[in-house]
């Protein structure tokens, strides 16, 4: 047999720059959907409890909720083609309502699927090749990256084939995949942090040695969760051909070590934090001395393989800058907003990033319809290769989209209603699907974050306050990362009644802190008030260029805590 | 209980021995891990003896014994629970050259990962037996054929017929 190259011919504007399955990789994926038919048969025929079926349809993506299954699709590292799109449209149609939830995981739920139907939607992705394997349960989770991976000018390699090279080497694995809990793993390769490394279970981090050899930077033990931690350097750099063997050996010391009495207490950031980031370096280090590394030591031609799938798309040669972009923003006051929010600098001269948000004022956040999703995809190929990104801020990125071509673009996407111009602006709201959803959920979260971006409908304002994160969560397992929200939003249930605590300064980037409680709970019709009190007083304090978060580190959150108190005094509603 | 191996229902070579229960002089038999280190010294050099371990065991408890076991059991308290995946590793990479079991609740779904990790066979209470019979065994044997992991037993590695590809 010959070696064959399944890259799709590079055609302009064709999907050509994500992983394609080869005929291993297909074969697994079709496996796997077999197998999980076969488990269905046997969960409805009795030879499997519903306890022994749970693990098998966590990791094939199916999870229970308040009013039905939630069937979770894995994108891996946030990258998708037209084609995917498409299809994940197609599905929401057949066998859903019509519409999507992308999730702060790079990941896509569907709300309603029957179970009897999902071993039918889990081929439908195969023939797109993609799945929902291990994207819940205990095991390796979606590896996910930086949404802006391969065009960020801030970038020293693209994390993309080291996520794709994690994704196979952590699917189905034979040791790891009853873990003591879930498990995490996130790669940037960027100056800056987009992928919210520090705070996953292990965060990799691409760096670059004195001598110019790229390795990782490995960061263990952070999540959110009800107890937030921010990760530790297990170790400064791992040479690429040692990185599967350093994983391993990590993951051989929590699977062992991990807290198994307490489902709260099981996740690997309670056991670097119960026995130290140095007795964990030292067991890791042990480990990683007493394997056999040689299975791991060809693994770089397999790594050049995938990395080659990832190769930049033909870029055309463009001035840095557009004089039609230029004419277009003078002559379109909405369009130059847009621009100016959800535009971002493109490592390529004439290119830019562009995000759609998925936040329209009084929307659901992350919520896509079919609709919608083939517009993307439309969109996607008209303009930029026909390549999506799906960001953990719940947003979609076109990444290579031609200056030139970004007023078409706007057009396009506001007759679609997809051209909300609040990129990272207040209203740019992560929220968890809450109490509408979950069973896990102690308040809603999705009309929270409606409510607030109704308060904040005047986009100029938005604009004059900057970016800023806000992030809701129902419940304090924090899918909706509350505790590295600028502003964060937890619901709670106090005596019947939702509750909602407000956090401040929480960071999710390499600055990573988590945020501080600022006083007791209030309503879910509080909840806009105290934001918008919270907002006049940054506004009056700020200074020249000062980000939200920056001019709580200055002050200090008890002049935060200050106003409240003196509010409350003062008899005001909050 | 059932003794699964090769994706069939066999007998079990191997006898049980309560821990009331006296050495017998002959026959294949398990032994607690309290008991190990009596049992090797009053049967001496023979490859007739066998311990069930807890999946808590420190591999190093067992070092000196490995060379003279011809069995070593590891119960899984949970079949969710994975820590045995990782102790037959490590015992494994210790050099053990007999017969690895897991016993426990384990269902017909984690077979390849047990075989996976080094296990030869699998020991299941019967009930669990009467649901899951030796057909849903087998066919789990055969449910993956292929991986994505190097260095584990058992299914074919994706990444060397992956190599095997580019060389020819």
């Amino acid at each position: 047999m010959t070696a064959v190259d399944l890259r799709a011919p590079q055609r302009r504007n064709a999907p050509t720059i994500s992983y394609r399955y080869d005929e291993y990789d297909a074969a697994f994926v079709r496996e796997r959907v077999a197998e999980f038919r076969d488990q269905v048969r046997r969960r409805l025929s009795g030879a499997l409890t519903e306890e022994e079926f749970r693990p098998f349809r966590l990791m094939n993506g199916l999870y229970l909720q308040l009013h039905a299954y939630m069937l979770r699709v894995a994108i891996p590292y946030g990258t998708l083609t037209a084609r995917q799109m498409r299809r994940l449209a197609d599905i929401a149609d057949r066998w859903d309502k019509g519409y999507g939830h992308f999730t702060t995981r790079q990941n896509l739920q569907y709300n309603w699927p029957k179970l009897v139907d999902t071993p039918d939607i889990l081929e439908a992705l195969a023939d797109v090749e993609m799945h929902a394997i291990q994207t819940s349960g205990n095991c390796i989770r979606n590896v996910t990256a930086d949404h802006f991976a391969g065009v960020a000018p801030d970038e020293i390699e693209d994390p993309r084939p080291t996520a794709e090279f994690l994704r196979q080497w952590s699917s189905l694995h034979p040791e790891f995949s009853f873990l003591p809990r879930k498990f995490k793993i996130a790669v940037t390769g960027a100056a800056h942090d987009r992928a919210a490394i520090m705070v996953h279970d292990i965060g990799l981090r691409i760096v670059k040695s004195d001598s110019g050899d790229i390795g990782y930077q490995v960061v263990v033990g952070g999540g959110l969760g009800r107890s937030p931690f921010i990760g530790k350097v297990v170790r400064d750099f791992v040479p690429r051909e040692d990185l599967l063997a350093f994983l391993e050996a990590i993951m051989r010391v929590y699977n062992r070590f991990g807290r198994r009495d307490n489902k709260y207490k099981a996740r690997v950031k309670i056991l670097v934090h119960e026995k130290g980031i140095d007795e964990i370096r030292a067991a890791v280090d042990a480990e990683f001395a007493a394997m056999d590394r040689s299975v791991f030591s060809h693994d770089p031609a397999e790594f050049e393989r995938i990395a080659g799938f990832f190769a930049p798309p033909p870029y055309d040669a463009l001035p840095a800058t557009s004089a039609s972009l230029r004419a277009a923003k003078l002559d379109t006051p909405a369009f130059a907003n847009f621009v100016d929010v959800n535009v971002g600098a493109h490592k390529i001269p004439g290119y830019a990033i562009v995000t759609v948000s998925l936040k329209p004022i009084g929307g659901v956040p992350g919520d896509a319809t079919s609709e919608q999703m083939r517009v993307l995809a439309d969109a996607s190929e008209r303009f930029g290769f026909g390549e999506l990104r799906v960001s953990h801020e719940q947003n979609i990125i076109l990444p290579h989209v031609k200056q030139d071509d970004l007023f078409a673009l706007w057009r396009m996407l506001d007759a679609a209603g997809l051209a909300t111009a609040n990129a990272g602006l207040v209203s740019d709201i992560i929220s968890c699907p809450g109490l509408d959803y979950c069973s896990l959920a102690t308040a809603r979260s999705i009309p929270i974050a409606q409510a607030i971006s109704k308060r904040f409908s005047d986009m100029s304002r938005q604009r004059r306050i900057g970016k800023l994160g806000v992030k809701i969560s129902g419940c304090i397992n924090a899918c909706g990362h509350h505790h590295v929200g600028a502003i964060g939003i937890l619901g709670l249930e106090k005596k019947g009644q939702e509750s909602y605590q407000i956090t401040l300064g929480g960071d999710p980037t390499f600055s990573a802190s988590i945020g501080e409680i600022l006083g007791p709970g209030v309503t879910a019709d509080q909840v806009p008030d105290v934001i918008e009190h919270l907002v006049d007083f940054y506004l009056a304090e700020r200074e020249e260029g000062e980000a939200f978060i920056d001019t709580w580190r200055r002050l200090g959150h008890a002049r935060f805590k200050d106003l409240w108190r003196r509010e409350g005094e003062d008899g005001a509603d909050i | 209980m059932a003794l699964i191996s090769d994706g069939r229902f066999i007998d079990d070579g191997w006898r049980r021995l309560a821990d009331e229960e006296a050495l017998p002089k002959e026959g294949k038999i398990i032994v607690s891990l309290p008991r190990l280190e009596h049992a090797l010294e009053t049967l001496g050099q023979q490859s007739t003896l066998g311990v069930i371990v807890p999946n808590t065991t420190e591999p190093s408890a067992l070092a000196q014994a490995l060379p003279r076991l011809g069995l070593i059991s590891i119960s899984f308290p949970s079949f969710a629970d994975g820590r045995g995946f990782s102790l037959a590793r490590l015992l494994r990479r210790a050099g053990f050259m007999g017969e690895l079991r897991a016993s426990g609740r384990l269902v017909a779904d984690q077979y390849a990962h047990a075989i996976g990790c080094g296990f030869d066979a699998i020991e299941i209470p019967d009930d669990l037996a009467d649901r899951q019979d030796e057909e849903q065994w087998r066919a789990a044997l055969n449910a993956a054929s292929i991986s994505y992991q190097r260095g584990y037993a058992g299914r074919g590695s994706i990444l060397e017929a992956r190599r095997g590809t580019v060389r020819s």
